[in-house]
Parts: C-alpha cells; structure tokens; sequence
C-alpha cells in the first residue's frame, strides 16, 4: 500500500512546483527522493507528511487518505525525519526517542512495559545502545541523525519519510546510514522514502528512485538506471551540459 | 532515594520551612510554637492570632501562589517559544497586564468612575487579564510567522517599552490620588491582598496550574519543536491556546494582585533545569511550582527584615540566575 499520490500539484509561495504529478511508492522498499535543491522534495515529504496541504490533488497513507486522519491516527501511520537540528541540553537520547511513543501514551507520557521496549529495540536497532544516557547536545553529527531515526522508529509507523538523513555525515556513515535505512525498509516491511543529492549512494542501497524533473515526478526501479542516466536528467536545463 | 525524588523532598521542606518563616517573621518577632498555636486556634493572646491569620497568613499564601504561578508560566513560556530568555516580564505579557490596570486606575477616575471597592478589584483583575491576554496573543501571532527568536525577543522588549510610554502618558495626565494609587500598584506587594482578593486569587491561579500540568506532554513534545511534535500527533492549536490561556490566567492574575514581580519567572525554570539536570516537564513542572513558591517566600522573608519592596528583592535575586544561565551559554533549546 505504502504512499499513493493523486494528482498533485504542490505550490511554493506563488510558485508551481509540482503539477498534476501521481506516484506510488511501494511497502517494504527503500525509495531515494532525488531533485535540485528548490524543485520541491523538502515540500512533498512535509505535504505527505501531513504538515502542509496539497494545492489540489489526494494522498493515501496505507490505503488511507491522509485527510481522513485525525492527529493521532496520522502520527501512528507516518514519522518524519527533518533536516532540523535539535540541541535540547539535559534531554537524554533515551528520552527524545521515548517521544516517538507519542501517540500511543496517556495524558502525561506515561510509558509503559510495552514502549520502553519499542525504544530499547529501536535504540539497538540504530546502534545507539550504549548512549542511551548522552544527551542530545553532546552526540556527533552521525549520532544525533541515528538518535533521530530511533525516535521515528519507536514511533512505530508504515510508513517513514526522511529529508536528507545523510547532509552533514562523512562518506563511511553516509553508506552507513542508507544502508541502514534498507534493511529497516526490507526487514520490517516499512515504506521508507528519503531526500538525498548522493546519486551513487542512493542508487546503490535503494529499491527505487522518485525523481522530481520539473514540473514531472517520475518513479524508476534502481536496477534500471545508471547514475549517468540520473545526472543527465538532473542537469537537464541548467546549461552545465 | 533517586536523585530528583531527594531534590523533590528538600524542595517541600525548604518551601514549608519559609512559609513557617515567613510567617514567624515581621515587625512582631513570633517563635514557631505561637505561630503553631495560632493556627490552630490555641493561641492565647488574640492579637498574635489577628496578626498571623489576618496579616501574615494571608501575605505567605500570596507569596506561595504568586511564587508557583509566575515560575510555571516562565517555564511554559520558555519551551513554547522554544528561548531560554522568555517569561512573562521580557515578552510584554506583565507589561500587558500594567497597561491594563493604568488603563484602569488612571483612565476610570477621568471617566469619572471611582466605584466600590470589590467593583475596583474586579476591574484591576480583568484589566489586567485582557491586557495580557492581548500582548501574548499578538507576540504568539508574529512568532508564527517568523522563526528568528530574536525577532521575537525585540518585539516583545519593545511592546513592553511602548506600552511603558503609554504608561506614562496616562500617568501625566491623571489625578494625584490616581497616580499614587498606580505607583503603589508598580512596586509590587504581597501584602495588600485581603482575605475577599483571595478568594479570588487562589481558585484562578490554582485553575492555571491544572492547566499548567495539563500542558506537560504537549510542552514535552515542543522540546523538538513545532514540526516535530505536528509529525509526533500534537495539535499544535489547542496546545497554543491551552498555554495562552494557562499563562494569563498565571501571570495576569499574580501581575493583577501583586504589582509586576519580575524575574522569578525567568530565572526559576533554570533553577529548576541546574538542579534536576532535566528536560522533562514531568519533573521541571512540579520543580518550578516548589522552587518558585519557595523563592518568593524568601525573597518575602528578606524584604520583610530589610524593609523593602519584594520586587528588589527578586530582581537581585533572579538576576545573577540568569547571568550564569547566559555566561554558560549552553544550548537549551
């Protein structure tokens, strides 16, 4: 089921980014969201992600439109990852991924058996185990985007959208990192669609790369295309070529 | 006994410690026993009992409920707008709350409005929330539309600092009886409140704090910020009106009843994030409450053996608290 868009056509200010653009990105895949910085893939994931509205067009969730949903049922079918940088001091890396749980606690955030386990699990998953007592401000670069997808993870969604989860690492932990993000797609069924500008990396860890050519939105199986391919689709019209 | 159950009991102590003090304390010297006796109707000289039921009782409790509220809206203030400089002082809300009651004081005797004095008190009270309410409402307007926390910053200092000129305006042009009564408004007391304003000021503060507490998840959530916390099921509307609603109600009453009592809801969620080395508002929540009913007993108790207005006394106080916030210079938020 995964994410279906309909239709859609995404504006930014004044400006037409998408137009008229459909796409189904698959369950249990890993999809790479490639485009030139301004083309509108930071605007996408938040419009899938519930915090921005379409200009026209319909999103499903799962099979689900998205404005069906109210706050809590969309926060347990989607989790985002942003380019945001939180630094709180004294909030404890154990603690920010216990947010992800969210929607599911009472009143308070009171967390039960249940989900201090979802957040050890997740914590492991990441690798982050051994930090759980760091706080937020003292982990690396690396860490803190690991800590981050811990928290997206806890929150225990189909779905999962990340705007460019490898800015900012070195070469190791950008593979790292995607990698990461594949097995998480295949192992746990998740519909994983992340934002990125590495066209090597993306090709060589992903199921499938959506493409935004402006104003068009295309979707290619990874094993179909050559970075060549990709390069020349993205530098189209930009007089580099 | 874990840490911030151990800070939590010392916090209670000292907090019942000055209140005892406080009201032990004063231009008739009582020993604990008296005080005890007192309270419990035992007390064999009337006189002592007026004085620590009428006068100090009534003075403590202020100063316990002011201490809680004015902390409690710092701290929703500060994770709100996500800026370890925010309270109710710097981003104009107290200043709302005074161009509220000089609007009042000063304007009602030129309308030719003296009235009762139950009449009177309403009106401060309800000045006082409108003008607040209207100053937060504005600032929380603009920040949704730009990020820079700075902006925000400036914005509010300067609303504050207008508002003080209008202030002024209105304070050239009333009459001397009305200017004093405002004047003794702006010094900031504890001790002016009887037993009927008490009445009205507990229910509402206490009405605050349920809010306040309400509000704990949602503000838990905004430590991630807005984006975040939409993506993590909050809904970011209710929680800005349950926050702006908590805040006027705390600090529009307590700046009503009390004068402009600053930077005790600055500097005592710091007090509270130093001590407890936390970020949850499960803990800095209840922490706040104590250590800002506690601060303001003291600072009562000082004020009381110097004989100067508690507002000094907080000022000097709060602000070395904020100069280490400051000179650490750690990111909060």
């Amino acid at each position: 089921m995964g994410i279906s868009l309909k239709n859609i056509t995404l504006a930014y200010g004044s400006r037409t980014l998408l137009e008229n653009v459909s796409a189904e990105i698959p369950p249990a895949a890993l999809t790479a969201f490639l485009g030139r910085n301004g083309t509108g893939k930071s605007t996408l994931l938040r419009t899938i992600a519930g915090l921005k509205r379409p200009a026209t067009g319909e999103i499903r969730l799962c099979g689900r439109p998205l404005n069906s949903l109210d706050n809590r049922q969309l926060a347990a079918t989607v989790s985002f990852v942003t380019t945001e940088k939180i630094r709180t001091a004294n909030l404890t890396c154990e603690e920010m991924v216990a947010l992800g749980r969210a929607p599911y606690t009472d009143w308070i955030g009171r967390l039960r058996e249940t989900d201090r386990e979802c957040v050890r699990r997740a914590l492991e998953t990441v690798g982050l185990a051994g930090h759980i007592r760091k706080t937020l401000d003292t982990l690396s670069d690396g860490e803190y985007q690991r800590a981050m997808i811990a928290r997206a993870l806890a929150q225990d969604t189909p779905v999962i959208l990340l705007d460019e989860p490898t800015a900012f690492l070195d070469l190791p932990n950008r593979h790292a990192m995607v990698s990461l993000l594949g097995r998480l797609a295949r192992d746990e069924g998740k519909c994983v669609l992340f934002s990125t500008h590495d066209l090597e990396i993306a090709l060589a860890h992903s199921d499938a790369v959506l493409l935004i050519d402006p104003p068009h939105l295309l979707r290619l199986p990874a094993s179909e295309v050559t970075s060549e391919q990709l390069l020349d689709r993205l530098f189209e019209g930009s007089g580099m070529r | 006994m874990s840490r911030p159950a151990l800070l939590f009991a010392l916090l209670l102590f000292a907090t019942a410690a000055l209140f005892t003090a406080d009201l032990a304390v004063g231009s008739v010297a009582l020993s604990p026993a008296e005080v005890w006796q007192a309270l419990t109707g035992r007390a064999a000289d009337p006189t002592i009992r007026d004085i620590v039921l009428k006068i100090r009782l009534l003075k403590a409790l202020t100063a316990l409920a002011a201490g809680a509220a004015l902390a409690a809206s710092g701290l929703e203030m500060q994770t709100l707008f996500r800026n370890p400089l925010a309270g109710p002082y710097v981003l104009g809300v107290s200043s709302g709350a005074g161009l509220g009651v000089a609007l009042f004081l000063l304007g009602a005797p030129m309308l030719g409005l003296a009235g009762h004095s139950l009449l009177r008190w309403l009106g401060i009270v309800g000045a006082a929330w409108l003008g607040s309410a209207l100053v937060l409402a504005l600032v929380l307007a603009v920040s949704r539309r730009i990020r820079d926390i700075m902006v925000i910053l400036i914005l509010g200092m300067m609303l504050g600092s207008g508002i003080g000129a209008v202030v002024e305006i209105l304070q050239y042009l009333s009459t001397e009886t009305a200017l004093k009564a405002f004047v003794v408004w702006t010094m900031g007391s504890l001790g002016d409140i009887t037993a009927g304003q008490m009445t009205v000021l507990l229910p509402v503060v206490l009405a605050g704090l349920v809010l306040a507490v309400a509000a704990i998840k949602p503000l838990n959530l905004l430590l991630l910020g807005e984006n975040y916390a939409r993506t993590m099921g909050l809904d970011i509307r209710r929680t800005r009106t349950l926050l702006l609603l908590s805040t006027v109600l705390l600090a529009g009453t307590v700046t009503a009843f009390c004068g402009p009592i600053g930077f005790v809801g600055l500097a005592v969620p710091h007090l509270a994030r130093m001590l407890f080395r936390s970020a949850d508002h499960r803990i800095l929540m209840p922490a706040s409450m104590l250590a800002g009913a506690a601060l303001l007993l003291g600072c009562d108790l000082v004020s009381k053996l110097l004989a100067l207005p508690v507002n000094t006394i907080t000022a000097l106080t709060g602000i070395p608290i904020v100069i280490i916030v400051v000179l650490r210079n750690r990111t909060l938020f």
